[in-house]
């Protein structure tokens, strides 16, 4: 029996042991001039995982139904796995110029991917909160890397401080969802509320959705966001606002549905609020924003605001169109986070909007990418980014949610603005000094790469569609 | 095969002469779309003489396959295309040629290139009109219908530095959208009625839709009255037919040839050949068909009047155009639908004639159109003398009454009198006789002013008039043949005996034996009082014009308040201003201003500017950096939900 | 009132009190005192429950280490948290009132308490007889062994953390490299000069 468990436990436990080996093999030799070849290796690693992974069928559980291993879950992994290694590959310049390259910076990202694969494939409480933690510490450490800054220190500390308040939530929450179930196993939660439910529960229920709301940073559970991600080194901003937003979703939907599934009337209703709250202070929020990192921190509020609208749906369709929403969304933010990285003046950091000017005069190409990925990011047909507004939209009204599906519209409507108004800097903008040419190659591959699927993604989205029903199946049925 | 060609080649003249003059030369295109021109003239007639009455299609291609919708590019080939092949490319090669001459110099243009895109919209227009007459389907025929649309609108603005040409292209446009509204709703109905767009399905199905019901608007009616009247709205706007009319006198801005084409001879007989066209589904609308003589009639006779009084030689025509549509609709609403495509057969030719003539004058006396600066014009201009006068015997209808010996129009309009009295009722009769004086008269005015009486207006264009080119005489010559006797060659095929007309058509009309033999049997005074008419007109007309010519004067002073009242059209333009163009005008101001302006721009400015930055502005205050405020917002968060579950899912 | 039902609540309460002096209380290091006295009588709770090997946890781990910690940090670092506090009074009224609701929400939903039924079917059984401690060795590392192997993980990257934002290799000061210092050659460290009378270097 142990066996099999741990065979299905396999890519989390190669990743972590490879994190521990590497850690100690690193220490005890050269430090932190293995960074680079770790960086790589931790790369492939995952990549490689993300393969095997993406590879496997049927449905799985291990130590008594409290670790699942099911096509939703492994969406979630390998989307995960390649977004940590993109961060990896992408992040290495940056890293190198600013002198963050520490060993453990690699070791943190594959730690916290572990704690993100962990989340995901949870079916219980206790497993789900181990991996919330592991994600959440390595982040907190993660974003107070550049620790001789204030801004990142303060950054790590407000995350951690308002991480563990919201861990706090999450606990309580499932304390609450154990005293009235008996069990912390999803199966048994969900069996228990087949005849109804006692107002606990749903107090259960609220905390938990609390604590789920502030790890994907949805309104009004959101406000650690701005700050943190300005502070943080902008390679770790990156991480922070794709691979963690994708577990964190993917975790949202699967208690949802797997523990609480009895009482969707109850939830959808928090769920739309959220997404509301969250697409609506998105839009506002990034109006009056000039740098660009804290910009991007609503951009993310406001895309949580539609997917969480997917999630609102509670049917399959909807979660599909979560899961693509959210694919589609990590594309994007990486492709934009790879070139905020390379915004750099007189070898300082920029990361106010206004550096931007006439940026398409520099670097054309470049410059017509991020016109494609703010394009996208607004939704603006027809990139891949308005199929996957489409998406959740659709999936919001054929669940009943007519108004929502209104309220987002408007909402994506005003957030055009400051994503138009990058567009209008780097084309129209006054003549300023202009910007370093610093961007590494794997950067540039991955500003114009990402570009190119959110313009040719329209086809057929490479096959996330198919995927993502699939995944959607295995959870709602 | 042979069809295809007769469809294309025109198309084919047209994209090479429209896009490639430049590399063939203006002269190249000019000869390409004519001599294609010809080639499809020869052909079609080929096509017509040869028709043996079996109808039979030919497949092109499929077009849109969507659902049950599922239509094809076909020619359709029964005795009504063949007649319309014949008549359109013959008309329109006649007016290709025609125009090397007519369009040989042009002071509109200056140093700027014409004449290629000239024959390429002719060559177009052609095309579309051919794809409308052989059209298999309604969506097909739709398409043509369009096409001629814009080809007309290309035509008549094509003195495009006129803004009067331009005004009245859009006029065109705009006047035949209304129409185009209603005949596309009547394709809707075909579809959700019958299910198919084909014109076989349809007929199949148009006994079983006599016998339903539709909803349309507020109540249940008949589906075949419901499409019938949807489709004669349609057939309205392009055939000119009276409140839908105002647009062709204004089209007369375009050049002759095109006016001799399109707004006499094909364009704006489409309607009658819808109607034709559709006839096994009108036969179950009797309401639809007493609606279609109706209007005919009023039309005949409105266009008629006002005709009496026009003194720009083109316009005097184009108003006889109006008239003589109507007199085509009278007899495809009384159910002789023969009679229908014959005098739009024969129309075709003294129509084209007229109006070729006319250009020939206009081009002789330097570009004046008011008849009122003509006169003594017949020696100076032979050939087009004869050929007119050809023509006016043609359409005042001359002939031997209770024979079948005369000019075109004698034996096409006799026709439709007997077939209106046989089958439209007293009203229809009585107005298209009337007409008919009136159609006599001031077609004899147009003669007597133009071509006898003293020299009148400037002296020098009087001085220079001298014959048109034979490019230009040639077609006067060949139509008028047409116009003398092409109604005696096809009196019998198309309203002869029941028998022979039967054979004619074939299965492309229904069985409107009962009509035609009424018309065939109507009492000795009908058939001979269009003749009196016409004797009657022409009278009046040498009274006025050549021995009292001081009395239409008179008259005017005597019934002024009447006299204006035709001048202008019976205020037809000034009623549309009135009530659409300034009703739209205040419409469109008040949207504007205060719905675009005030409502929809203030809306808009005020949100983005009033209240966009102030949430902006309180979510910047909220973002205060400091920990107890942001964990504060989340502590207000989960009490929020807390509140709302105990308020809503508490209670279940 | 049996012995245990009022050593119970002596604990409950002592617990409580200590709780809520923890944030009460002005002074920091007073803060840390009421929270060992917390601590304490939970691991009092713990043996009357008869778990005495996690009682004596919390009392070894969390009081004697800890808590002692934290007691020596609050002590060095001396935070005014007078001025942190005033900051805060301003929202007061505000937080009380959300306070009161959610204290009033959480009245409705204890009261209408309710635990799903055929619960002791879900309910974890028993590791079985033997003595706690063995129990839950027996636990942790057979059906918890993943959950140990994960926490174990989260110590992990919590000393990474600690390692990472504190140690630092300062390039700027001189150090002494012993090794370095006893392999010294002679020979390359004096270079013999001849030099010429009356000439500079």
């Amino acid at each position: 029996m142990f066996a099999a468990d741990f065979r299905i436990i396999l890519p989390e436990a190669i990743l972590a042991i490879w994190a521990m080996g590497a850690l100690i093999a690193a220490a005890w030799t050269v430090k932190d001039a293995a960074t680079r070849a770790l960086t790589w290796a931790t790369a492939a690693l995952m990549l490689a995982l993300a393969l095997w992974i993406g590879t496997g069928t049927g449905v799985d559980s291990a130590f008594d139904g409290s670790f699942v291993d099911d096509r939703f879950a492994r969406f979630a992994k390998v989307a995960i796995l390649l977004i940590s290694a993109s961060i990896l590959l992408m992040g290495e310049g940056y890293m190198t110029r600013r002198a963050l390259m520490r060993f453990e910076y690699p070791l943190l990202i594959a730690l916290a991917t572990v704690g993100m694969l962990v989340m995901v494939s949870s079916g219980d409480l206790i497993v789900l909160y181990m991996g919330v933690e592991l994600q959440s510490l390595s982040l907190y450490v993660l974003a107070a890397l550049r620790r001789d800054s204030p801004r990142s220190t303060e950054a790590g500390l407000k995350y951690f401080v308002l991480g563990a308040f919201g861990s706090g939530l999450l606990l309580y929450g499932a304390s609450l969802a154990y005293g009235f179930a008996g069990t912390t196993l999803f199966s048994g939660i969900i069996e228990a509320t087949a005849d109804g439910v006692s107002l606990g529960l749903l107090f259960a229920l609220v905390f938990m959705m609390a604590g789920f709301a502030y790890k994907v940073s949805a309104a009004p559970f959101h406000m650690w966001t701005p700050d943190v991600y300005e502070g943080a080194p902008t390679t770790v901003t990156a991480f922070f606002a794709t691979a963690p937003k994708m577990a964190g979703m993917a975790l949202f939907a699967r208690v949802m549905f797997d523990a609480f599934g009895n009482v969707t009337g109850d939830w959808q209703q928090i769920v739309a609020f959220l997404s509301v709250f969250s697409m609506f202070l998105g839009a506002f929020g990034g109006i009056g924003q000039m740098d660009f990192k804290r910009l991007m921190a609503y951009s993310t509020i406001g895309h949580m605001g539609f997917a969480l609208m997917g999630l609102t749906a509670g049917t399959g369709l909807g979660v599909q169109a979560m899961l693509v929403y959210m694919a589609i969304y990590v594309t994007m933010d990486l492709g934009a986070f790879a070139f905020i990285m390379s915004m750099e003046r007189d070898g300082r950091p920029v990361t106010d909007i206004r550096s931007l000017n006439l940026y398409s005069r520099e670097r054309p190409l470049v410059a017509l990418a991020m016109l494609v990925l703010l394009f996208s990011l607004a939704g603006v047909p027809p990139t891949v980014g308005f199929f996957g507004k489409y998406y959740v939209l659709h999936a919001a009204y054929d669940g009943g949610f007519g108004w929502l599906a209104v309220l987002g519209v408007i909402a994506s409507v005003i957030s055009a603005f400051y994503y138009l108004r990058i567009v209008y800097f780097m084309y129209f903008g006054r003549e300023t000094q202009p910007l370093d040419r610093v961007m590494s190659p794997a950067a540039w591959v991955f500003v114009v790469g990402c570009a190119a699927i959110m313009v040719f993604g329209v086809v057929n989205l490479f096959g996330v569609e198919p995927a993502a029903a699939g995944a959607a199946a295995a959870l709602v049925n | 095969m042979m069809v295809s060609v007769i469809l294309f080649a025109p198309l084919v003249g047209a994209i090479i002469g429209g896009f490639g003059w430049r590399i063939i030369g203006e002269q190249g295109a000019q000869w390409l779309t004519t001599g294609l021109l010809f080639l499809a003239l020869v052909l079609s007639w080929v096509v017509f003489l040869g028709f043996d009455g079996n109808a039979y299609t030919v497949e092109i291609g499929r077009w849109i396959v969507s659902g049950e919708l599922d239509t094809s590019w076909s020619i359709r080939i029964d005795r009504l295309s063949a007649t319309m092949l014949v008549v359109v490319t013959s008309v329109s090669a006649l007016v290709h040629l025609y125009s090397f001459g007519y369009m040989a110099h042009d002071d509109n243009f200056g140093d700027l290139p014409y004449k290629a895109r000239f024959f390429a919209y002719l060559s177009f227009f052609t095309f579309a009109m051919l794809a409308l007459v052989t059209a298999d389907n309604i969506l097909q025929l739709f398409f043509g219908w369009e096409g001629v649309g814009l080809a007309s609108y290309l035509l008549i603005g094509f003195y495009f530095r006129k803004p009067s040409a331009n005004a009245a292209a859009i006029k065109a446009f705009v006047v035949n959208r209304v129409g185009d509204f209603s005949f596309g709703l009547g394709i809707y109905a075909l579809f959700l009625m019958t299910g198919s767009l084909t014109f076989d399905n349809i007929f199949a199905a148009a006994s079983t839709l006599g016998g339903e019901e539709m909803r349309f608007l507020w109540r249940d009616w008949n589906a075949a009255e419901v499409i019938g009247f949807l489709l004669f709205i349609g057939a309205m706007g392009k055939s000119a037919q009276i409140f839908l009319h105002t647009w062709l006198p204004d089209a007369m801005e375009g050049p002759t040839p095109v006016s001799a084409l399109i707004h006499a001879a094909t364009m704006v007989t489409a309607g009658v050949f819808l109607m034709v066209r559709m006839s096994p589904v009108l036969e179950f609308a009797p309401h639809a068909k007493m609606f279609v003589v109706f209007i005919g009639a009023t039309t005949a006779f409105m266009a008629a009047t006002i005709g009496l009084v026009q003194n720009d030689i083109k316009r005097v025509i184009a108003y006889s155009t109006c008239s003589q549509l109507g007199y085509m609709f009278v007899a495809a609403g009384s159910g002789v639908y023969g009679a229908a495509m014959f005098h739009l057969f024969t129309h075709a030719f003294f129509k084209a004639l007229l109006f070729l003539g006319a250009g020939s004058v206009i081009v002789a006396m330097h570009h004046e159109q008011d008849m009122r600066n003509y006169g003594g014009l017949r020696k100076k201009l032979p050939v087009t003398f004869w050929t007119m006068l050809v023509g006016t015997l043609a359409i005042t209808g001359v002939g031997i009454p209770f024979t079948q010996i005369g000019f075109a129009g004698f034996l096409s309009k006799d026709a439709v009198i007997e077939g209106a009295f046989a089958g439209g009722g007293a009203y229809a009769f009585w107005m298209l006789v009337i007409a008919a004086a009136m159609t006599s008269f001031y077609s004899w005015r147009l003669m007597f002013m133009t071509f006898w009486g003293r020299q009148r207006g400037d002296a020098h264009a009087h001085d220079h008039a001298k014959e048109s080119p034979l490019s230009m005489t040639v077609p006067l010559v060949v139509l008028a043949v047409g116009a003398a006797v092409a109604g005696m060659i096809w009196y019998g095929d198309f309203f002869g005996d029941v028998a022979r007309v039967a054979g004619f058509f074939g299965a492309a009309l229904p069985d409107g034996e009962s009509v035609l033999e009424a018309a065939h049997h109507v009492p000795g005074w009908v058939k001979v009082s269009p003749f009196v008419a016409m004797v009657v007109g022409l009278l009046l007309a040498v009274w006025m014009y050549l021995i009292h010519t001081d009395v239409p004067a008179k008259l005017v002073a005597a019934g002024r308040p009447f006299y204006l009242f035709l001048l202008n059209k019976w205020y037809f333009d000034e009623l549309y201003d009135w009530l659409f163009v300034r009703g739209a005008n205040w419409v469109g101001r008040v949207l504007w201003k205060r719905g675009d302006g005030s409502a929809i721009d203030g809306t808009v400015n005020g949100i983005s500017m009033g209240i966009v930055p102030f949430f902006t502005r309180v979510n910047a205050r909220a973002q205060s950096g400091f920990l107890f405020t942001y964990a504060f917002a989340m502590v207000l968060g989960f009490a929020l939900f807390l509140a709302w579950i105990t308020l809503s899912g508490g209670a279940n | 009132m049996t012995a245990a039902a009022f050593t119970f609540y002596l604990f409950s309460l002592s617990v409580l009190a200590g709780g809520l002096m923890t944030v009460l209380a002005r002074n920091p290091v007073h803060s840390v005192l009421w929270l060992i006295l917390t601590f304490i009588s939970a691991a009092g709770l713990f043996v009357l429950l008869g778990a005495e090997f996690v009682a004596m946890l919390l009392v070894i781990v969390y009081v004697g280490a800890v808590m002692v910690l934290f007691l020596f940090v609050t002590m060095m670092l001396d935070v005014d948290f007078a001025t942190l506090k005033g900051e805060m009074a301003r929202y007061m009224p505000l937080a009380l009132f959300i306070g009161v609701v959610i204290l009033l929400q959480f009245a409705v939903a204890y009261g209408s308490w309710a635990i799903a039924p055929g619960t002791e079917t879900r309910v974890a059984a028993p590791a079985g007889a033997m003595e706690n401690t063995r129990a839950l060795g027996v636990l942790l590392y057979d059906r918890y062994f993943l959950l140990f192997q994960l926490a174990g993980l989260v110590l992990l990257v919590a000393m990474i953390g600690a390692i990472v934002l504190t140690l630092r290799h300062r390039t700027d000061i001189k150090r002494q490299d012993v090794i370095a210092q006893m392999m010294r050659d002679p020979k390359t460290a004096i270079e013999m000069l001849d030099v010429k009378p009356g000439q500079g270097l």
